[in-house]
């Protein structure tokens, strides 16, 4: 299958840690010829640079990083990821193709290869950071690698030394057909095929996109992407772990370290962070269990159909409710008004029942029982868009997850119409982007739609600032917002009381 | 042998139905022979190591004279009668010190006879008759499980993954990155709830043979799956106990597969997606993956019976659903007229019609759309539901064979997949059933000794279990000669170069 390590290299370019003589004796502070523009990254950097060129370049390829964040929590496609990224790249980290005649193609790779290397010294040392890097290095990878020329590229592959059994031409006939179907082509065209464990190539397994076969995988020659991208992360992973144990003995003075440390905490999870201030909205006096019913109207799309359903069927499944229930904590519901909300809610349901089967899910969600860690974090966090966009669909009979991205069109007009949305060209634009897959753009629109007046005001009042109306990605934000602008200058009877959308 | 048999159990369930003559002397034997005791205990305790066939104490045999002791305690298991205790703790006493097959149980987890940390460090999570989840319980062998189930009766066991120490110690270990799980089956749960929206004949936790056909279909769909496109051969199939099935896929190539590999076997699987309001649930391209080109011809005759003719799922206003998945509109508004002109017409009637009214000219396109819609309908209706939730994690506890379902009584017992169709779920034993089975049974054949389990009807289950496990054990024990003798081999080239 796969040869390693010890012939992979060209002996001559090999990293050898003799500590006795090699490594200090020859060849180290060389600079390294790169023939291909993509790099496995198998051996460190060893030449010089300035601690100025050790930051800057590293901040350029963190640049990078961060923007393949944004686009895989936003749900962009590859292609739409690609044409986001071109201009980035070309700014922060270019890396041209042998053939582009560029004239510093030597100098661009070195900073790719440094750069790679300074993060991964910056970013080994948690498992959590281990992960985010070598998922976005991943990315990175992967998008380079389908950009790239293909004859440069098959020279890549090729010196990478990946083995992969060939498909004999018996075999080839026998299944052709079968092969065929897997990869979804209709036309008989001729390939090459590679047969592999099927371990190696997960992704295509996990979309039915191979032939299967006692355990073996029959990939198309054109699939190799997936292979040499899953190669990629498996090397990457180990390296990783192998630098994690090397940090502790890292021979350093205090030059990088304060760099490293600094380079790692600006990567900290850009994820929409839920704060338990988020709980506390001025006006909003503790809320209890029935006045659930009224504050729905201020809920996103996503919890108004989770308590719709609730309320039809006296009845919600396990993530529908652990959703629900996150996100009833985080607009300030306690504990005990929740479970209060969550037994009257089930009304078809005995008490024993309820006690026995449902009651310690809220507790846990509250943090109220469980381990340790989670009594400590007082439960989970609210769900942002982001974790409710990324998880599983909903199955049959679930009504979790985000209505934008879970219903279909014709499904979500309705249910859109029957909160109130009736403006047309606001359903347009929702359908517009739900078809791009823009689900928060469509429920921000939907937003700014029902809360247009009161947007308007504070907007020309300049009571709120730019970033009070800033894109929402957390269904409490939602909350919070619509309720606040709702009940603008409390009391004033004629701003709150004419417009409400839901009528 | 710090974890030997002690002589209390071992003269409690051993010695007496060895010599049932003595027993009525237990108590002057107590003392004196107690060294002889101890060492026979420990010899037959060494044998066990060995596999040996003889029994070793861990069945409970018929005890045709009881001990005083024994017959001190409630003798629940004569008198059983109230249906609704089946976890009556000692109802649960009874099985496990009777029935429960402790030592296959142990050599299927352990991966061979002798304890090794396979056992030794995985996690079980007892559920005890006060609704307490104890989780991270293991057990260094078979004898302490057993004996820790006899004191605790729990009504429920789970297993969850073999941890990388023992999860007795997991808060002693230094960093939290010590103790995380290594390896487990990869296990799949099919439940009766997925189906709710297209099953009439029940609701909720009741089953018939009718929607039970929904869990027979699934299994020769994904055992099948499991076995040819995957390469899997030890694929256990269990009954949950009330209205689904779990499977444990044992191979060691499927117990070291990581999150990522086994959601990939789910994708791999899955075809249903979406919620109620996602509209078509299938979408697949064209053409058919072999998977899913198998398992259409393996679903299209249940589809006739089970769905069209058992189910009768479009009846009367019900065929909205129906309507909405043709993809023709022509055809769908044909079809409504006919339909709404005759409101009693059955399900497999509407089927046909697709076509008749197809044929008749009120299609606008193409015959082979057609088909493919109907093939996926085909599909929406048949196809396996698998709750993802359970397989795509290492550390997900699921519930173990051979427990008593509290609510039903029933045992969850192994299915063969290999005859699917023929497994009834009603007519499971239940654990009072087989306890009374127990007493009933009339000796038959002096000379040959006989365990519990033997004399009841949870037997052809329990041997069906034994082979399974024998064969998985054979496979573990030839891979691991198998790669003895290659190093073996390389050495003895080298030696001779």
């Amino acid at each position: 299958m796969i040869r390693h390590d010890y012939s992979r290299v060209d002996p001559k370019r090999r990293a050898y840690i003799d500590h006795k003589k090699r490594q200090f004796a020859k060849a180290e502070f060389a600079q390294q010829n790169y023939e291909h523009r993509l790099n496995f990254y198998t051996l460190p950097p060893t030449a010089e640079v300035t601690l100025e060129e050790f930051e800057t370049w590293a901040i350029n390829r963190l640049k990078v990083l961060s923007e393949l964040e944004a686009c895989s929590f936003r749900n962009r496609s590859q292609e739409e990821t690609a044409e986001y990224m071109t201009s980035i790249l070309n700014k922060y980290l270019p890396l041209r193709s042998n053939s582009s005649r560029g004239t510093n193609l030597q100098e661009e790779r070195k900073r790719d290869h440094y750069s790679h290397f300074i993060l991964r010294l910056a970013f080994s040392s948690t498992e959590e950071l281990r992960r985010r890097f070598s998922h976005l290095e991943t990315i990175l990878f992967r998008l380079r690698f389908r950009e790239d020329d293909p004859r440069e590229r098959q020279d890549f592959v090729r010196t990478l030394d990946l083995e992969w059994e060939e498909v004999g031409e018996d075999e080839k006939r026998e299944l052709r057909d079968q092969m065929l179907a897997a990869i979804g082509s209709k036309k008989g065209e001729e390939q090459d095929w590679f047969k592999v464990d099927w371990e190696r190539v997960p992704e295509l397994v996990s979309q039915r996109k191979v032939l299967l076969k006692r355990g073996m995988a029959y990939v198309p020659a054109r699939e190799q992407t997936s292979l040499v991208v899953a190669e990629f992360t498996k090397r990457l992973d180990e390296q990783l772990e192998l630098t994690a144990r090397a940090l502790p003995r890292l021979d350093e003075d205090d030059r990088l370290a304060p760099i490293l440390a600094h380079l790692s905490q600006s990567f900290t999870a850009p994820e929409a962070a839920y704060s338990s201030s988020d709980a506390n909205i001025d006006g909003l006096s503790a809320i209890n269990a029935g006045a659930i019913d009224t504050l729905s109207q201020n809920f996103p799309l996503c919890m108004q159909n989770l308590h719709m359903t609730l309320r039809a069927n006296s009845h919600l499944k396990h993530y529908g409710r652990l959703q629900y229930t996150l996100f009833l904590k985080g607009i300030g519901l306690s504990l005990e008004e929740c479970i209060i909300f969550w037994r009257r809610s089930f009304k078809l349901m005995t008490d024993d029942k309820f006690h026995k089967e449902y009651k310690y899910n809220i507790r846990h969600s509250y943090g109220d029982v469980g381990g340790d860690a989670n009594r400590r974090g007082r439960g989970y966090t609210p769900y942002s868009c982001q974790k409710i966009l990324t998880e599983a669909l909903p199955g049959p009979g679930q009504t979790h997850g985000c209505p934008y991205r879970t219903f279909t069109v014709e499904n979500l007009t309705g249910l859109l119409q029957r909160v109130g949305v009736q403006d047309r060209e606001v359903l347009q634009g929702v359908r517009d982007d739900v078809k791009k897959q823009r689900y928060h753009v469509a429920c921000n629109r939907v937003f700014e739609h029902a809360h247009k007046k009161e947007i308007k005001k504070v907007k020309d009042e300049g009571s709120w600032s730019a970033t009070d109306l800033d894109t929402i990605v957390h269904p409490n934000t939602y909350f919070k917002r619509s309720w606040l602008l709702k009940h603008l200058g409390e009391g004033n009877a004629g701003v709150v009381g004419g417009d409400r959308m839901e009528e | 042998m710090p974890h030997s048999v002690t002589p209390e159990t071992a003269s409690a369930d051993e010695h007496p139905a060895i010599k049932p003559e003595q027993s009525t002397q237990d108590v002057a034997m107590d003392d004196a022979p107690s060294l002889g005791e101890a060492e026979d205990s420990a010899k037959v305790n060494l044998e066990e190591l060995f596999d040996d066939d003889d029994s070793d104490g861990e069945f409970a045999s018929s005890a045709p004279v009881k001990s005083e002791e024994e017959a001190s305690q409630p003798a629940a298991t004569f008198k059983i009668s109230d249906k609704s205790q089946y976890s009556d703790p000692d109802v649960m006493r009874a099985f496990y010190q009777r029935l429960f097959p402790f030592r296959y149980f142990f050599q299927w987890l352990n991966h061979s006879a002798v304890p090794s940390t396979d056992f030794a460090h995985r996690e079980f999570a007892f559920t005890l008759s006060n609704d307490v989840l104890q989780r991270y319980q293991s057990f260094p062998t078979a004898d302490l499980l057993r004996k820790r189930c006899i004191a605790d009766t729990p009504p429920r066991i789970d297993i969850g993954p073999i941890y990388s120490t023992n999860p007795r110690d997991r808060k002693t270990v230094r960093k939290a990155s010590a103790f995380r799980p290594v390896s487990r089956e990869l296990v799949f749960d099919i439940d009766m709830d997925a189906y709710d929206d297209i099953r009439t004949c029940c609701t909720g936790a009741n089953i018939c043979q009718k929607c039970w056909a929904f869990i027979t279909m699934s299994i020769k769909v994904v055992d099948v799956a499991l076995r040819e496109d995957f390469g899997f051969k030890h694929v256990l199939w269990v009954y949950s106990g009330r209205r689904g099935a779990h499977a444990w896929v044992c191979d060691k190539r499927a117990r070291e597969m990581d999150d990522s590999k086994r959601r990939a076997v789910y994708g791999y699987l899955e075809v249903l997606k979406g919620g109620d309001q996602g509209g078509k649930k299938v979408n697949v391209w064209r053409p058919l993956h072999p998977h899913l080109e198998r398992s259409l011809n393996i679903l299209k005759e249940h589809f006739q019976t089970t769905i069209l003719a058992e189910q009768d799922p479009w009846a009367g206003e019900n065929a909205a659903h129906l309507l909405n998945l043709i993809p023709d509109t022509k055809l769908r508004e044909a079809l409504q007229k006919k339909w709404d002109s005759s409101p009693g017409r059955p399900s497999a009637s509407k089927w046909a019609d697709i076509d008749s009214v197809a044929k008749s000219g009120a299609l606008s396109k193409s015959s082979k759309e057609l088909l493919e819609a109907k093939q996926d309908i085909v599909l929406e209706y048949t196809y396996p539901r698998l709750d993802a939730d359970v397989g795509k994690k290492l550390n997900h506890l699921l519930k173990s064979p051979f427990v008593v379902h509290p609510a039903t009584g029933r045992i969850c017992v192994p299915i063969d997949p290999r005859n699917a169709e023929d497994f009834d779920p009603l007519s499971v034993p239940k654990v009072t059933e087989l306890l009374v089975e127990i007493d009933t049974w009339k000796e038959e054949d002096v000379e040959k000794k006989i365990q519990d389990w033997e004399k009841t009807s949870l037997k052809p289950y329990i041997d069906y279990f034994r082979v399974f496990v024998a064969g998985l054990l054979k496979e573990e024990k030839e891979k691991e000669k198998g790669g003895v003798k290659r190093e073996r081999g390389d050495n003895g080239e080298a030696m001779e170069f």
